[in-house]
C-alpha cells in the first residue's frame, strides 16, 4: 500500500514557549485506520491541525497524497477532511445549507445527490431543514462529520471523535468508520480510550509530551497492553511469600495484607485456578479479591519510564 | 487531481452565499436600521434645520448633506459588516473549517471583502434612493459617484476585515468603528463644507481622512468639493492600497489566524 500521509520531523513550538511537539515522524497507509492515542495535551490536536493547515509548524514536513502541505496546499487540503474535537457550528443555518457550503469551500461542484447520501448515512436527513441551534449535541456532531466528509475526502481526520458521545452515536461512527474504510479512505482518529483505539484501529501510536513513543500494530500491543492485576485480601497477614507459590509471579504489599499476581490476559492458559487452589493447601484464606487492568496512565508510566532507563 | 482547480471559484461562491444569506437573515439590522437612521438625520438636519440654512457652496442644505450621510453609513457598515463577518467565525470556532479549506487568501478575501461590499454599495444605493424622497437631487457624475462609492466600500470592508481579524473581544470589535470612525466622520464635512470653519480648524480638517472621501464624492454629485477630487482620488486609492498591505501581511504572517 502506498504511503497517504507523510511526516517527517515535525515541530511546533508556540509563542508562548510551550513545545507542543518534538521532532515527530510518521507515515500513515492508504485506507488504513490509525488511532493516535495519548493523554490530554500530548500534542495530538496540534498534530492534526498541523496537517490540516489551521497551525503553522515550527519545522519539518507532510505531505498529503504525495502534496506538501504548505506548497501544494490546495491539492493537499482538498484531500482532507477534518472533525475537530470542540463543537462549532453556524447556529442560525440549517443542516442542509451547512453542509452544501462545506462542499463548496473545498472546491467541490454541487451534487445534491450525494450531500443526501451523506446526510442519509448519519440520520440526518429528516433533520435537514432544521436549523443548526435546534440540535442536540450528539446531533451537532453528526452535523460536524457530515461536513467534514460532503466533500468525498480521502484521509478523514477525527478528533476524539467519541469525547461525550452517546452509545447510539458511538455505534454509528463506528460502522460509518468501517463504511468509509471500505471505500478506500484512511482515517487517523485520536483518543484517551484504549478500548476505542482496540475496536477500530489496524495500528496505534501512542504520543506523550509531543513525542511519538511507540508505534505498533494494534495486536501487538494489545498483547502488551494485556496485563492484569489479581489483588488478594488475606485474613492474615504474611510475612513471607511461601516458596511453594514461587511459580506464581507475586508480590506483597509493605503490611503482608495484599497479595499481587500479575498474568497475561492474552496468554494460552493463565493459571488463576491454580494459584488460588494452591492458597487453599497452604491454608491461606482471603476476604476479598479483585482484578485491575493497566490502564492507558500505567502504560505511559512504564513506556516513558523505560525509554528514561534506555537513555 | 481530485477537480483541484487554479481558483477555487466553489469555494469563493460558498463564502459569498453564505455572507449573503447571512445579510437576508439579519435583514432588518442589515439594511433596515441604517436606511431609517439616514432617514431621522434628513427630518432632523434635511428639513427641520435645513429649511433654515442657507445655501452652501450654492447647493440646498438638504441636498448637500446626501453625500455625506451615504458616506457616513457606508463607511461604518462596511466596517463593522466585514469585521463581523470574520471576527463571528474565530469567535464560534467554525474558522477551522475555512483555515483547513483549500482557498489562497486571496479567494478567503475576495469572497470576504466581495460579500460586505456589495451589502454596502446596495446600502449607499438604498440610501440615496430613501434620500430622494426627501431632496431633489441631480448627480453631476454618476460614472464617478459609482466609483468612488465602490472604491470606499471595498476599502473599508478591507479594513473591517483586518479589524475583525485583530479584535479579541466583542469590545474590541466595537471600539474602532465607535471611538474613531464616528467622531471622524461627524468632523469629516458630512454636514457642513469645511470652508464654513475657522482658519485653524480647516487646516486640523485637513488630517482628517474622511475630508477627502466626503468631498471627492461631494464633488460627484454637485461639481464641487472641499477639496480637489484628484486629491480625493489618490486618497481613496492610497488607503486602499495600506489595506491590501495590512491583508497581505496578516496571511503572510498568519497573524491572530493561525498559531
Amino acid at each position: 500500500m502506498a504511503t497517504v500521509l507523510d511526516i517527517r520531523g515535525l515541530t511546533k513550538t508556540y509563542a508562548s514557549g510551550l513545545t507542543a511537539l518534538k521532532p515527530v515522524t510518521l507515515a500513515i497507509e492508504e485506507g488504513e485506520i490509525f488511532a493516535l492515542l495519548g493523554p490530554n495535551g500530548a500534542g495530538k490536536t496540534t498534530l492534526i491541525s498541523i496537517v490540516c493547515g489551521i497551525v503553522t509548524p515550527s519545522a519539518g514536513s507532510v505531505t498529503v497524497g504525495g502534496f506538501d502541505v504548505s506548497r501544494d496546499y490546495r491539492a493537499a487540503r482538498a484531500l482532507i477532511g477534518l472533525v475537530p474535537q470542540e463543537l462549532a457550528t453556524d447556529s442560525y443555518e440549517t443542516v442542509w445549507a451547512t453542509t452544501t457550503h462545506s462542499r463548496g469551500l473545498f472546491g467541490r461542484p454541487p451534487d445534491r445527490a450525494y450531500v443526501e447520501r451523506t446526510l442519509r448515512s448519519l440520520s440526518l436527513w429528516d433533520k435537514r431543514d432544521a436549523r443548526i441551534r435546534t440540535l442536540s449535541g450528539g446531533m451537532k456532531r453528526r452535523v460536524m462529520i457530515a461536513k467534514a466528509l460532503v466533500h468525498e475526502p480521502r484521509v478523514l481526520f477525527l478528533d476524539e471523535p467519541t469525547a461525550g458521545v452517546d452509545v447510539e452515536l458511538r455505534r454509528d461512527m463506528w460502522a460509518l468508520v468501517r463504511e468509509l474504510r471500505e471505500d478506500g479512505v484512511t482515517i487517523i482518529l485520536t483518543t484517551h480510550y484504549i478500548e476505542e483505539a482496540e475496536e477500530m484501529a489496524d495500528r496505534v501510536g501512542v504520543i506523550s509530551r509531543g513525542e511519538l513513543i511507540l508505534v505498533e500494530e494494534k495486536h501487538t500491543l494489545m498483547r502488551k497492553l494485556g496485563q492484569k492485576h489479581l489483588v488478594l485480601h488475606l485474613h492474615a497477614p504474611l510475612t513471607e511469600l511461601p516458596a511453594a507459590l514461587s511459580r506464581w509471579d507475586l508480590a506483597l504489599d509493605a503490611d503482608g495484607q495484599l497479595l499481587e499476581y500479575r498474568f497475561d490476559t492474552r496468554a494460552e492458559h493463565n493459571d488463576i485456578a491454580a494459584l488460588l487452589r494452591g492458597l487453599d493447601e497452604l491454608g491461606i484464606t482471603y476476604a476479598d479479591l479483585h482484578t485491575e487492568q493497566s490502564s492507558l496512565e500505567d502504560i505511559f508510566v512504564d513506556l516513558v519510564a523505560s525509554r528514561e532507563a534506555h537513555a | 487531481m481530485n477537480g483541484v482547480a487554479r481558483f477555487n471559484h466553489h469555494g469563493v461562491w460558498a463564502i459569498y452565499k453564505f455572507e449573503m444569506g447571512r445579510t437576508l437573515r439579519t435583514l432588518l439590522q442589515s439594511i433596515a436600521t441604517p436606511v431609517i437612521t439616514t432617514s431621522l438625520y434628513f427630518v432632523v438636519f434635511g428639513s427641520a434645520i435645513g429649511g433654515r440654512m442657507a445655501n452652501v457652496d450654492g447647493v440646498p442644505y438638504g441636498a448637500f448633506i446626501v453625500p455625506g450621510l451615504i458616506m457616513l453609513a457606508v463607511l461604518t457598515e462596511s466596517l463593522s459588516n466585514a469585521s463581523f463577518a470574520i471576527y463571528l467565525p474565530k469567535f464560534t470556532g467554525t474558522i477551522y473549517e475555512l483555515l483547513s479549506a483549500p482557498l489562497s487568501p486571496f479567494e478567503i478575501v475576495l469572497a470576504y471583502v466581495g460579500a460586505a461590499t456589495t451589502k454596502s454599495l446596495l446600502l449607499g444605493l438604498l440610501i440615496l434612493a430613501t434620500a430622494r424622497l426627501f431632496v431633489p437631487l441631480e448627480i453631476a457624475h454618476p460614472v464617478w459617484m459609482l466609483a468612488f462609492l465602490l472604491l470606499t466600500a471595498v476599502a473599508f470592508c478591507l479594513f473591517g476585515f483586518v479589524l475583525g481579524i485583530w479584535a479579541n473581544g466583542w469590545e474590541q470589535l466595537q471600539f474602532v468603528p465607535m471611538l474613531v470612525i464616528t467622531p471622524l466622520t461627524f468632523l469629516g464635512g458630512s454636514f457642513y463644507s469645511i470652508n464654513m470653519l475657522p482658519p485653524t480648524w480647516q487646516t486640523v480638517a485637513l488630517f482628517n481622512p474622511v475630508v477627502y472621501l466626503v468631498s471627492g464624492f461631494r464633488w460627484s454629485f454637485f461639481d464641487k468639493g472641499d477639496v480637489a477630487v484628484g486629491v480625493s482620488l489618490a486618497f481613496v486609492s492610497g488607503f486602499l492600497a495600506v489595506c491590501l498591505l495590512m491583508v497581505w501581511w496578516i496571511f503572510r504572517s498568519g497573524y491572530r489566524l493561525k498559531t
